[in-house]
């Protein structure tokens, strides 16, 4: 599955659906963490987060393939780079101009989309060497997994931290706010957590498949 | 904000406010390369060296900018001049201190996609940091990033000796460490409450 | 793009992030007027909303730098000071002067807007522009309402030599405002009501005595 394959991947439902739970950005491969933790300390960051994190995704990966024929290999770190912050400041202009409570709550996390290494490893590991199509599902797919993430910490940490959803109130009137929840260490906590519940699914399904009789294939 | 005195800017990058504890800026080198206290302490010093030479060209590059009215030009002149200062002190270190570069070497060029780095010079611009201001604030916060680093590596290597279930073992354990470690780094704030 | 026909890898190199850095900075520049006038509107809305809201009565705004030298109206941009909403109801009249102020509160600083009304003399009302005071105990500076009554009349006198306040304007502990210039803190929460407090003073200090000595000139702006 991880094997980085030169030939071209042909477009199927699996190069959408990798992205969202095989090789979740976030809760299997670990990338991007900054972000998840930082701006997920409610639903509406999360989503706006998210959607803007899976527009430069798409839009540099799908530039990054049309130009891997043009792009020499010596350079191709730099001019990635280069398109990937051309696209963050696009998103960060659009932003401002859509909303500025919006750009406030997310602050400098939106420059900081740059730095975020799901968007240059997907770039390295996949566009320079898909072709066009297969490249913008795939990173959609990658965008998803990501969007999903976010939500799933947005929606923990609002619900138990604030005692709301996307700002209406969900909980009890007598419902005492967990106010760590919406602090930094509840970021941690939630994504510890999230990581715990998915190890476990994990091992269970790696017992299921022993027990089978079958060889299992993980780790 | 002008009038803050330098040794509350420092404090404030260093614990108050700390770069990975509370701001979540360079989680992936937190989480990867904590696991041993030698290799922990010579990230930080190489990610402090970093960030001192990156805040130093952000400021350049934003006066420039200025100078100029290209301020939408600020982020992708950021990132890419990072890059090359990070080539660039990487080629200066092997060149004049081999010692040096095998301690730091490897973790140069993983740091270069570290976003405390970036966020850094963001932060010192949005902040309107005068030049010295800023070099301590770079100071502060790669103070701040070795702390972190250090007590998570001192954490992780008293762990490897006890005996925790097999599910939470890896990164979900990690978290929970960090999440206890930014529980009492909010002990910290109001230092600065004194202050002004 | 054609290929030219015998190139270096250096040549290549160059022509490549050359082409790219065109690209990338020719989107950038559309987005970016594109987007400006978008972005200047909201900007000037979110000002006007805030200065409605710490200068009641108030329905038109003129921007004004104030300094040790006079007024000039902001858009001149001459002269050293700081820049101030002058603030004026339908009538023309001037309602109040809405300014920025800052201090460090309890995790980083406090950022706000507050209305001056120079008539009467003091405060009359403020609105936290920017702030991380933990949930639930110092963010209740930006909506709590027995605390934000502290500043409907909150008195701020100039001295009889001109440069500075009579009496300083002071947080209390909850419950011992005694005085029109204290600040009534909230229990729990008094770093942060501390912070408020000194943004203000620090601010009204320098700014009170300059108002008072242009306010003349100041009524005249909106015409």
């Amino acid at each position: 599955m991880a094997t980085l394959r030169h030939q071209q991947e042909k477009l199927g439902l699996d190069t959408f659906l990798r992205g969202l739970w095989e090789e979740n950005p976030v809760f299997v491969m670990l990338l991007g963490m900054c972000p998840v933790l930082a701006v997920t300390n409610s639903t509406m960051n999360a989503i706006a987060m998210g959607l803007a994190t899976t527009f430069v995704l798409v839009a540099s990966s799908g530039l990054i393939s049309l130009l891997r024929n043009l792009i020499p290999k010596q350079v191709r770190i730099a001019s990635y780079i280069v398109i990937i912050a051309t696209f963050v400041t696009v998103v960060d202009y659009a932003i401002q101009a859509i909303s500025l409570d919006l750009y406030n709550a997310l602050g400098a996390f939106i420059q900081l989309i740059v730095a975020n290494c799901v968007i240059l490893g997907r770039a390295e590991a996949y566009a320079s060497k898909q072709r066009l199509h297969t490249t913008l599902v795939n990173s959609l797919g990658m965008g998803a997994g990501f969007t999903v993430a976010l939500l799933a910490l947005g929606t923990v940490r609002e619900v138990l931290g604030n005692g709301t959803l996307l700002g209406f109130q969900v909980m009890p009137a007598n419902f005492e706010p967990w106010v760590v929840m919406i602090l930094p260490p509840g970021g941690f906590f939630v994504l510890g957590s999230w990581l715990l519940l998915f190890a476990y699914i994990r091992q269970r399904q790696d017992q299921r498949v022993l027990e089978k009789g079958g060889v299992s294939d993980a780790r | 904000m002008q009038g803050e005195s330098l040794g509350f800017i420092f404090l404030n990058a260093a614990v108050v406010n700390n770069f990975v504890l509370a701001l979540f800026l360079g989680i992936c080198p937190f989480l990867g390369v904590s696991a041993k206290k030698e290799t922990a302490w010579n990230m930080g010093l190489a990610t402090l060296f970093v960030m001192l030479v990156s805040s130093v060209s952000a400021y350049g590059i934003n006066w420039l900018l200025t100078e100029l009215d290209l301020m939408f030009l600020r982020l992708i002149c950021y990132i890419a001049v990072i890059a090359s200062a990070v080539q660039l002190v990487e080629m200066f270190i092997k060149k004049f201190s081999p010692s040096l570069f095998r301690s730091l070497g490897i973790f140069l060029p993983l740091i270069t996609t570290n976003c405390a780095i970036l966020g850094l010079a963001l932060f010192q611009t949005a902040k309107e940091y005068d030049f010295l201001q800023s070099v301590v604030y770079a100071l502060g916060a790669g103070v701040g990033f070795t702390l972190a680093l250090l007590l998570m590596s001192g954490l992780r290597e008293k762990l490897e000796l006890a005996e925790v279930p097999a599910v939470s073992q890896g990164a979900a354990m990690s978290l929970m460490l960090a999440g206890l470690l930014s529980l009492a780094f909010m002990g910290f704030a109001g230092l600065g409450g004194s202050h002004g | 793009m054609m290929q030219a026909a015998p190139s270096t890898p250096g040549f290549r190199m160059i022509r490549t992030l050359g082409a790219i850095a065109m690209l990338s900075g020719l989107l950038v520049v559309l987005v970016f007027r594109w987007t400006e006038p978008i972005i200047a509107e909201n900007q000037r809305i979110a000002i006007e909303k805030a200065v409605f809201q710490v200068v009641p009565g108030a329905t038109r705004r003129v921007d004004v730098v104030l300094g040790a030298d006079g007024i000039a109206l902001a858009t001149d941009a001459a002269g050293e000071g700081e820049t101030v909403y002058a603030a004026f109801d339908e009538q023309g009249k001037l309602k109040g002067i809405a300014l920025a102020a800052g201090a460090q509160g309890y995790q980083d600083v406090v950022k706000l807007l507050y209305g001056y009304d120079p008539a009467c003399s003091c405060i009359r009302g403020i609105k936290i522009l920017k702030m991380t005071e933990t949930p639930g105990l110092g963010d209740k500076i930006a909506f709590d309402p027995g605390f934000l009554r502290n500043f409907e009349a909150l008195s701020a006198v100039v001295n009889a030599s001109g440069d500075g306040l009579t009496n300083p304007i002071e947080a209390v502990k909850h419950g011992h405002k005694q005085f029109a210039w204290e600040v009534d803190a909230i229990s729990g929460a008094t770093i942060s009501s501390v912070a408020v407090a000194n943004a203000l003073n620090r601010s009204m200090q320098r700014m009170a005595p300059l108002i008072q000595r242009h306010r003349d000139a100041l009524g005249e702006v909106v015409r």
